[in-house]
């Protein structure tokens, strides 16, 4: 969900990119942290923790941890600051996730 | 090795004060911060500021930010690196840091360590689910990102973060179903009480959220009054359905860096918990090592400005004695004294007077 209008803040109009969640094709916008493009696509559980519990996005500001997703193959990325490009293949994390 | 008068860590409202101010007094400064951009939590500060003109009253936060980030770049003698992380630091003033694309030593002879705070969490059954957030998280995917967390909001703690980002949920066009308020009253200023009051959001004192529901993300929350020694009331439960919990209940200093440098530290529940000790001049116990902002005891915006300009100051008069540190010192400790003047400075006074220090930050002035 994307906020659309907003009485004090303008958004622009900036330039999508196209990325795959667990196999699903998705749109985003470049350079947002990749948690911020899936929940825009309304997605908001990013991994499970190494007890199998649902996890999503807390801090947004790369401190907490709870974001880990396996990005291009690479475990323990943090979502909620790192910068979605095109292409980037993101996938949930499960457990402690493996190195590459 | 990049050599360097004062090393900043942390470019919000404290760290670009501390950096221009060092590098007006003539020090050569460089700027580190882990993000992409400066400005700290300001960028998605939708509010006007208080306080007074030299604190930018009136302005909105994001754009004080971009108006002191546009300062830092101009400046000839403050260097700014981003996406840079500083993660060593050495007791002969060199510093580590982690620039993504490899490390780097810096040589810093004086360093101010204007590293902010973290939100804290809040102890209840599920409160792991996807859909509870810190409430500054929400602000940061609203606010910067234009991207809505949720439809229907239950926000838990009735602060000044609390209040603010719930009227800002509005406008994003989120429903706030109710703010919940462990406390008998609601502790952010009546300006903000009011407003969320006037848009028909519920304020529920004297109540905490026991549990969240749901399966892979939250669906709702069980929440209960408390009596006045803070116990759930029996029979008092019940539930608001809600796809979004913000947590408004506190920050904490984020001292690791200070830890490192070998800071002594204090546990002063006032100041948000373990805090460097520091003196009038934001010096901490390790000589050369100044600490600025929500990293000193969290307050907010406005004095962090003001603490961080005390500290860029102080950090290089000592190096070179500038023409007239005593004025300015006293200037920035006068604006400190009166932000932390009336009630809603109570807990920041009696919070440095455990430190020894007066509201001023100084030991005898106000």
């Amino acid at each position: 969900m994307r906020i659309t209008e907003h009485p004090i803040l303008d958004f622009g109009n900036p330039r999508m990119v196209q990325f795959t969640f667990e196999g699903r094709c998705l749109e985003g916008v470049e350079g947002e942290p990749i948690a911020a493009a899936l929940h825009a696509a309304g997605i908001r559980l990013l991994r499970h923790s190494p007890g199998g519990r649902p996890r999503g996005l807390f801090c947004a500001i790369g401190n907490c941890s709870s974001c880990y997703m396996v990005v291009d193959g690479v475990p323990n990325v943090r979502t909620c600051v790192e910068p979605l490009r095109q292409g980037m293949v993101v996938c949930r994390q499960h457990g402690h996730g493996d190195l590459p | 090795m990049t050599r360097v008068d004062v090393a900043v860590v942390g470019g919000g409202p404290a760290g670009l004060n501390a950096a221009l101010a060092a590098a007006d007094a003539g020090a050569s400064v460089l700027l580190i911060d882990r993000q992409p951009r400066l400005g700290g939590q300001l960028v998605k500060q939708t509010h006007r500021f208080f306080g007074s003109r030299a604190q930018f009253a009136g302005t909105r936060g994001f754009e004080i930010g971009r108006l002191l980030a546009k300062r830092a770049e101009a400046h000839p003698d403050i260097a700014i690196w981003l996406d840079a992380t500083v993660i060593g630091c050495y007791s002969d003033s060199v510093l580590m840091v982690d620039t993504g694309s490899g490390l780097a030593k810096v040589h810093a002879d004086r360093l101010v360590m204007a590293t902010g705070a973290a939100e804290r969490p809040l102890a209840f059954v599920n409160n792991d689910l996807p859909g509870i957030y810190g409430a500054g998280a929400v602000q940061t995917l609203m606010n910067l990102h234009g991207v809505l967390p949720g439809r229907r909001a239950v926000m838990v703690g009735a602060g000044n973060i609390g209040l603010i980002i719930s009227y800002q949920l509005l406008q994003a066009g989120v429903r706030v179903a109710a703010i919940l308020e462990a406390a008998p009253a609601v502790g952010g200023y009546l300006v903000h009480a009011a407003k969320v009051a006037r848009a028909g959001i519920p304020i529920l004192t004297s109540h905490t959220v026991l549990a969240a529901q749901g399966d892979d993300a939250v669906a709702g929350v069980r929440v209960a009054r408390l009596s006045p020694d803070w116990q759930p009331v029996p029979g008092s439960e019940f539930e608001i359905a809600c796809d979004l919990v913000c947590l408004a209940v506190g920050l904490s200093p984020l001292v690791e860096l200070a830890a490192l440098a070998g800071c002594e530290l204090l546990h002063i529940a006032e100041l948000g918990g373990f805090v460097p000790w520091r003196d009038s001049d934001m010096q901490t116990s390790v000589p050369g090592v100044y600490v600025a902002g929500d990293a000193a005891g969290v307050e907010e915006a406005s004095s962090a400005m003001v603490s961080g300009r005390l500290a860029g100051l102080a950090a290089a008069n000592s190096l070179r004695a500038a023409g007239d540190f005593a004025g300015q010192r006293q200037e920035c400790q006068r604006q400190l004294a009166g932000l932390r003047a009336g009630p809603a400075g109570e807990k920041m006074r009696r919070g440095l007077a455990k430190m020894g220090l007066a509201a001023a930050g100084g030991d005898g002035i106000a």
